[in-house]
């Protein structure tokens, strides 16, 4: 490595290869073209490659990959769901988050670090046992534990929380982990490109084409391109999509933000969410204490931050970490949530032939990056949803069968 | 946005007040089973400006605002049925 950084610093020119190519003009058609260059966009292009031989494809970005709600969350991978039918999709995804860094050649700081959801009252300890007997039924391996266990794993924690929420018990669940969430992105940027994928930053989708009911193409600032087959993975921005091809859907914005601390010696192995006080914490490889809290209250589509949000998730914090007192916050931002009414996300087709949605990630969709990119590929692929979304599905409100996940996703995310 | 103005209590700090969704009319009693389900389910998520329930927690007033969602500006708020005043 050291001899590495030496010939970078003595070379005149960048010697090291690009992660992946900088193409600036599209090609006039692509087979299958993906809007939104997040980690789910860009997983969907690299299991399109990879499992399905399809490599003529190109992800459109507006921005910069892994700009929008991946480079903004909070890092938490977890399957301790409610529903049967979310807990083994999100399995299935911590699953394949564990061999990764392997798959994509990149270190994506996978962090296992055991997972606490706090509980502060008996309605809440119940939720803990019935997500806990879901979780065991599937073979997810989560538990509730008593006051004990939680102060021995996190002896820092004030368990009486200043005497405001004391701690009954929590929900434990082993396979919580956090991530390098940019790394997520360009690891799939790279496998993707490495397969053929073509990667378009700065390009941005201004409109889709659909006659007779089918997909031809889209408009972008760089031109048309004729394609039967778009997939939106676009987060924040879903309605918007949306709208250009008159599909109505559920989803609404809120903003969601976060912060960090200056970073502090390693002191927190574990990830740690209270649903009562709005908070949850884990320490990044940094140092950094990253922080979250709950939903802003209103529709604003913007990454505006507030100082209401980290005024009240930091007494919060203090009534779980009174020494924290002195610590300063850093930095805090904000992303755009794409909130459905369940909790749940929305994959799969659409009445439009050709149009494929991914979306409905509000505030938990980073943990499904991987499962979310495989299961969308081999529905574009096959034109046809595997079992494993099939509750996800957009006419599952139609249906009335919605995925009640909202007990395992509203604070935790 | 940072205050809100009550139409009946005046401009008062946002944390006094409570978000109630879009204001929506419902379609008529006869209308088929997928507008029914596109109605309880479906919502205009594209930004733009939209008129909202709001709620005056202190005063318990329910009232509509007229708010850019993009920007986050309110044009104005009323009361339901005084649409014309102001
Ligand atoms: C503060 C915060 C904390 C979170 N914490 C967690 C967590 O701990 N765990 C978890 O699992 N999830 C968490 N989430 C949710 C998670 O971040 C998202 O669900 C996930 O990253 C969505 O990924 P994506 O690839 O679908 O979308 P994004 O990463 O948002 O990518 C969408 C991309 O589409 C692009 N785009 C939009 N419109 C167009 C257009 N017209 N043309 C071209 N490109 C376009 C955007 O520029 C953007 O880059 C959190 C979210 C936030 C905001």
């Amino acid at each position: 490595m050291p001899l590495r950084l030496l010939k970078y610093a003595l070379s005149k020119d960048y010697p090291g290869t690009r992660f992946f190519k900088a193409h600036e003009t599209p090609k006039k058609s692509y087979d299958v073209v993906i809007i939104g260059g997040g980690g789910h966009g860009l997983a969907a292009a690299y299991y399109l490659a990879k499992e399905h031989g399809i490599t003529n494809v190109a992800v459109l970005e507006k921005g910069y990959i892994g700009g929008g709600n991946t480079g903004r969350n909070t890092t938490i991978v977890r399957s301790n769901y409610l529903t049967p039918e979310g807990v083994k999709f999100y399995d299935a995804s911590v699953k394949i988050y564990e061999g990764l860094s392997e798959e994509l050649d990149l270190n994506l700081f996978y962090s296992t670090r055991g997972h606490f959801t706090l509980a502060h009252t008996e309605s809440a300890m119940r939720t803990m046992r019935w997500r806990a007997e879901v979780n065991k039924h599937v073979g997810v391996e989560s538990y509730v534990v008593g006051p004990d266990e939680i102060s021995k794993a996190c002896p820092q924690l004030d368990m009486s929380c200043s005497g405001q929420a004391p701690i009954l018990g929590a929900l434990y669940h082993a396979p919580g982990s956090v991530a390098r969430h940019d790394g997520v992105a360009w690891g799939y940027a790279r496998g993707a490109d490495q397969l053929g994928v073509e990667i378009f930053q700065n390009t941005e989708v201004l409109g889709i084409d659909v006659k007779a009911g089918k997909v031809v193409g889209v408009n972008t600032n760089k031109g048309y391109i004729a394609t039967s087959k778009v997939l939106s993975a676009v987060a924040g921005f879903t309605p918007r999509i949306c709208e250009m091809v008159d599909l109505d859907t559920p989803i609404v914005i809120h903003p969601l933000q976060a912060c960090v601390t200056e970073p502090m010696k390693p002191w927190l192995d574990t990830i740690l969410v209270s649903g009562s006080l709005h908070v949850y914490v884990s320490q990044s490889s940094r140092g950094e204490l990253v922080m979250g809290s709950s939903l802003d209250p209103y529709e604003v589509h913007s990454t505006r931050s507030t100082l209401d949000f980290v005024e009240g998730l930091t007494s919060h914090m203090l009534d779980m970490f009174p020494f924290l007192s002195n610590i300063k916050v850093v930095r805090q931002w904000a992303g755009m949530a794409d909130m459905t009414p369940d909790f749940a996300p929305i994959m799969g087709k659409t009445p439009i032939e050709g149009f494929y949605l991914d979306a409905g990630w509000g505030t938990w969709g980073f943990k499904a990056t991987p499962i979310s990119g495989k299961t969308m590929a081999e529905t574009i692929a096959r034109d046809h949803a595997p079992d494993l979304i099939h509750s996800f599905r957009l006419s599952r409100f139609e249906d009335y069968e919605l995925t009640g996940e909202k007990g395992a996703a509203s604070v935790g995310h | 946005m940072k205050l809100l103005t009550c139409p009946v209590n005046g401009t008062r700090p946002l944390s006094e007040f409570v978000f109630g969704g879009e204001y929506r009319v419902a379609p008529p009693a006869d209308c088929t089973d997928a507008e029914w389900a596109a109605y309880v389910h479906n919502r205009s998520g594209a930004p733009g400006i939209k008129n909202e329930w709001w709620y005056h927690a202190p005063s318990g007033t329910w009232f509509i605002a007229e708010r850019n969602t993009l920007t986050d500006k309110v044009m104005r708020t009323y009361l339901k049925g005084q649409e014309g005043s102001k």
